[in-house]
């Protein structure tokens, strides 16, 4: 007979306010083989963990049931007292009476019946616990980061500067992202690139940082500390090894109305081209849907100009594997496609723009040098809207739920740049609420107001009409003074919702990490836990996780870079001791078990078994690799002989706490 | 505040009226809003309110066309149109009778009037 302990946590009033504590306890006392059965305020402070090691040498326990919050909030706390007190951390089982009871009831009677009954199953399931040891598994000192953004740039300078090595992969030619296409950042208006360009050529020559660009994850195995990851590198039809970027080609190559998707379409690129000037790495990329050697063999134009024969027009796509111990998503976000919005004539009118084309044109490596005009007549426009919210805070069935964050501000920063720069235009901001949380953010956005004279006017703009004269007409509510407006613009420029790189599902997949209905990558807590993701070994970074500005993206970059040092300074991590495995003699060989494991842990091998009548025979029998198990339980369920089973939650653990329940 | 009025014209509506984020684009598109009192958006904050008397004593509820830019255009899904019809109705069904006879339309009836016109106009004008 075991002899258990169990202590009732009132986690201050979180679980005592709807929960009798007391009865509980002595309800709990009564099981059978509990000798000792106690409440306390905080079980898992400092004096209630000692309440517990106390009780484990005293009354010689050996098994202790919690009956607190859940345990993915202080399994550990008590396996590690129990440790400490000599008992093993794998008999100790928690009753979750918070989450699952005290805050989800008000009736007292009702929640206290409820939590005796979690409490009598946990007593049922410890007394089937078995000691179990974890044991290690080695880690390969080795980061992939997933995305060249800023967010990815900087968390593997961080992971490379504490001395591992990373490899980013980038789906783009060059790595920069988003941030290499925006003008100004808010709040202080320096220039975008002379930031993050210096930060590309520090990751491009940095020796422990290996850039994969033009290149995306194909497939991941393996489990923390250990993954194995196969890297697509597609094929650009260049010697990357070869090319020094010289440009040549992309001068001489007479392909010359490809939409440059760097300037957003706003002008042409050649079908063989750098993306922009400071690209890293600086190396040309055939684009094979407009090269007519590639269409149709016939030119070679830039294979005869290249001095140094890089260009490789049999180039094929190439897959290499690799080993790591960590992975950083930083996959980043997008623009929403406007096509929904009719009532904006973003694709009847080419004076209507998104804000992020508005930064291309205002750059001075934008397809008018800077020189802000209006795309179709290049004419300078005088009176400029601006529109909020466009299809952020939506109704699910017209765009985005959320707040995509950053639009606020870069309107703000979009606006006083205008003003600044032609004085002689004339700006609206068309808001709901003007958020501006943040440093310098509210003073940024009042400098717009009141030193440039920006014209905000509280209300949603309902409908944008081209005229035939060239003008724009914007019919808005003015909320405040309570009349409808008219605007006779010449350019409108429409801040649109930011959503996750359509990429990121299909690797969520792959990673078997969790995402929310947006396709944001869910973090393990969103509180204590920001940059991990649910899955061991798993890290976010930036705006793949929710929409963040540049300042934010880049301190959640550095956190995910701490988190993943932290992993690779081991040389060994811990295994979960809860895996399957197979009891041979009744296994069948069905390969059920081996379908279903979501991690590939399980394989089958043949062995010699000594039958009744001293004959040999060979079985082919499942194997389970403890290393690679992550104890989800899929085998357990879907073997039909019984043959697999899971440690710490075995079959007859589980019908045991049915039973307590059911009693 | 009447708030079986409030109610009623809820249920009529089928508008969750809490949905509304107050950004004033059915203002913004509305055209009719420079014959209306009040506007859509004013509709359908003033019914959160409660203020419905108001709004049935003003001669904004038959300003409306129905033309659904409102209901169409709105973020938030919150159709403030079937707003303004629910209040329209509630004026209606108060004042306890309609506005025309039946014996009134065979004078009325032309081949270009479309039929649903003279059904609303039971309810909608004063002769």
């Amino acid at each position: 007979m075991k002899r258990i302990g169990v202590f009732v946590c009132h986690c201050g009033t979180n679980i005592a306010a709807t929960v009798d504590v007391k009865a509980v306890a002595e309800a709990l006392g009564h099981e059978p083989g509990v000798v000792i059965s106690q409440d306390y305020q905080y079980m898992c402070s400092e004096s209630g963990q000692n309440l517990v090691k106390n009780a484990i040498k005293e009354h010689k326990l050996t098994g202790v049931v919690v009956c607190s919050c859940s345990p993915r909030m202080h399994e550990n706390t008590f396996r590690k007292a129990a440790a400490s007190a000599g008992l093993n951390p794998y008999l100790v089982e928690i009753a979750n009476i918070r989450e699952q009871c005290s805050w989800i009831h008000k009736d007292i009677a009702s929640a206290t019946e409820k939590a005796i009954i979690l409490g009598k199953a946990a007593v049922a399931k410890v007394h089937l616990n078995s000691p179990l040891t974890a044991g290690e598994s080695p880690v390969v000192k080795r980061a992939l980061v997933i995305g060249g953004g800023i967010a990815g740039i900087q968390t593997a300078l961080d992971i490379a500067e504490a001395g591992f090595d990373v490899d980013i992969v980038e789906k783009n030619p060059t790595i920069g992202g988003k941030m290499a296409q925006i003008d100004k950042t808010f709040p202080t208006l320096d220039c975008a690139a002379c930031i993050l360009t210096p930060k590309m050529v520090e990751a491009s020559q940095n020796e422990r940082i290996t850039i994969h660009s033009f290149s995306e994850v194909a497939d991941v195995k393996g489990f923390v500390g250990n993954f194995t990851v196969k890297i697509k590198k597609k094929a650009r039809f260049v010697d990357e090894t070869k090319c020094t970027g010289c440009g040549l080609c992309t001068e001489k190559c007479p392909m010359k109305k490809v939409p440059n998707e760097f300037n957003m379409g706003l002008d042409n690129r050649t079908a063989i081209y750098i993306p922009f000037a400071q690209a890293v790495p600086k190396v040309a990329t055939i684009d094979p849907n407009y090269c007519m050697m590639l269409q149709k063999g016939k030119c070679g134009i830039c294979s005869s100009v290249c001095s140094v024969g890089a260009i490789d027009y049999k180039q094929e796509d190439k897959i290499i594997e690799q080993q790591y111990g960590a992975i950083v998503v930083a996959t980043g976000f997008n623009p929403i496609n406007l096509d929904k919005y009719d009532e904006f004539a973003y694709n009847q009118c080419p004076d209507v723009v998104t804000s992020l084309e508005l930064e291309r044109l205002m750059n001075a490596a934008g397809p008018n040098g800077g020189t802000l005009l209006r795309p179709s007549d290049k004419t300078h426009p005088h009176k400029i809207v601006f529109v909020q919210c466009v299809g952020s805070r939506c109704d699910d069935s017209k765009g985005k739920p959320y707040c995509s964050k950053i639009c606020c501000m870069y309107t703000a920063k979009h606006a006083m740049l205008i003003r600044e720069k032609y004085p002689d235009t004339e700006v609206y901001v068309f808001y709901i609420d003007v958020r501006t949380p943040g440093k310098n953010f509210d003073e940024f956005y009042r400098r717009a107001v009141e030193q440039y004279n920006v014209h905000y006017i509280k209300g949603m703009v309902g409908k944008v009409t081209p005229r035939s004269d060239g003008k724009i007409d914007v019919q808005a509510s003015d909320l405040l003074a309570n009349e409808q407006l008219h605007i006779d613009a010449d350019m409108v420029v429409l801040a649109a919702a930011i959503e996750p790189d359509k990429t990121a599902r299909p690797l969520a997949t792959m990673l078997t990490t969790q995402m929310d209905t947006n396709d944001f990558f869910t973090e393990a807590h969103p509180k204590l836990r920001p940059v991990e993701s649910a899955t061991a070994g798993i890290f976010l970074s930036g705006a793949c996780q929710g929409p963040k500005d540049i300042p934010e993206t880049v301190a959640q970059a550095s956190a995910a870079a701490a988190k993943a040092i932290g992993l690779l300074v081991k040389n060994s991590i811990t295994c979960n001791p809860c895996v399957a495995h197979s009891d041979e003699l009744m296994c069948n060989g069905c390969s059920s078990c081996e379908k279903v494991c979501p991690y590939g842990a399980i394989t089958y091998v043949d062995k010699e078994f000594r039958m009744p009548d001293r004959t040999t025979a060979i079985r082919r029998v499942a194997s389970v690799n403890p290393a690679v198990c992550q104890g989800c339980g899929a085998c357990t369920v879907a073997c039909p002989s019984g043959a697999m089973d899971l440690n710490g939650f075995s079959n007859s653990q589980i019908m045991s706490e049915v039973d307590a329940i059911c009693k | 505040m009447d708030k079986n009025l409030k109610e009623q014209v809820l249920r009529s509506s089928g508008v969750n009226v809490l949905k509304c984020m107050r950004c004033g684009k059915c203002s913004g598109t509305c055209p009719s809003y420079d014959e209306m009192e009040y506007h859509p958006h004013q509709f359908v904050y003033m019914v959160e309110r409660g203020d419905i008397e108001t709004l049935m004593k003003s001669k904004s509820i038959y300003k409306c066309l129905t033309c659904f830019a409102c209901v169409d255009r709105c973020p938030r899904n919150v159709e403030p149109a079937k707003v303004v019809e629910a209040v329209r109705l509630a004026a209606v069904r108060q004042q306890g009778n309609n506005h025309m006879n039946p014996n009134q339309i065979p004078e009325m009836l032309d081949d270009d009037l479309p039929q649903q016109a003279i059904v609303t106009a039971f309810r909608k004008y004063i002769k």
